[in-house]
């Protein structure tokens, strides 16, 4: 299982600069554990108390993972994330 | 540092902070990678409809990287108006801004300030706001 990963600029610092990088997993809870095991301190920046972020936007082959189930996102081999920062403020 | 912008987009920004006053307003500039120069204007619906925030739809905002990937732009500016408060960034803008290589700007509609002070660019990086000049082109 094979999964595209790509990585906004801000967290690249965590990819040594990567933009793409594979993960396995077969839902999203298990890509970002996967994903910070790899890149440690990745997870932390996309999880809030085992929760997603709520301005960090994650997508599974352009689809919002909110209307996914979430962390319970089915991801399989070939599937591509694509993680961004929400652009918000006050 | 600077931000260099035409009188064009600088005035179209403005336009649009006042129609969508009490709103905040809030949109992109696309530019080729790697140029540093703001040539395309992309105004963004503010899926907060709020006057004191604001947020890219996060449906049109994957849309609005695909676009820029395609055609081997980035997004080179984030701009946003503040409806009653000077033209800086507030700590929710600082506490959200997740993108260091982007110029932020900010923009007033706040009646008492002249719209040529309105108009300012940022640099937020890990926390730390750094005002830039800006450079209004023809």
């Amino acid at each position: 299982m094979s999964i595209e990963v790509r990585i906004p600029t801000i967290l690249r610092p965590y990819t040594k600069d990567q933009k793409a990088v594979t993960a396995e997993g077969t839902n999203l809870s298990s890509v970002i554990s996967n994903l910070d095991s790899q890149y440690a301190g990745l997870g932390e920046r996309l999880l809030e108390n085992g929760s997603l972020r709520r301005f960090i936007n994650i997508y599974v082959n352009d689809e919002d993972v909110r209307f996914l189930g979430g962390l319970d996102a089915q991801v399989k081999d070939g599937d591509s994330i694509t993680i961004l920062p929400a652009v918000a403020g006050g | 540092m600077a931000l260099e912008i035409s009188q064009k987009i600088v005035d179209a920004i403005l336009e649009q902070s006042r129609n969508e006053y009490p709103d905040e307003c809030c949109g992109a500039i696309l530019g080729p990678v790697g140029s540093d120069k703001p040539l395309r204007l992309k105004p963004m619906i503010n899926a907060a409809h709020s006057p004191t925030f604001y947020e890219f739809d996060p449906k049109d905002l994957l849309a609005l990287y695909r676009e820029a990937d395609d055609n081997d732009e980035e997004i080179l500016v984030i701009y946003h108006s503040h409806t009653e408060t000077e033209a800086f960034p507030s700590r929710t803008d600082i506490a959200y801004a997740g993108e260091p290589g982007a110029h932020y700007v900010l923009v007033s509609t706040r009646k008492q300030i002249a719209p040529a002070t309105e108009f300012r660019s940022f640099r937020i990086v890990d926390g730390v706001v750094t005002e830039e000049e800006v450079s209004i082109t023809e």
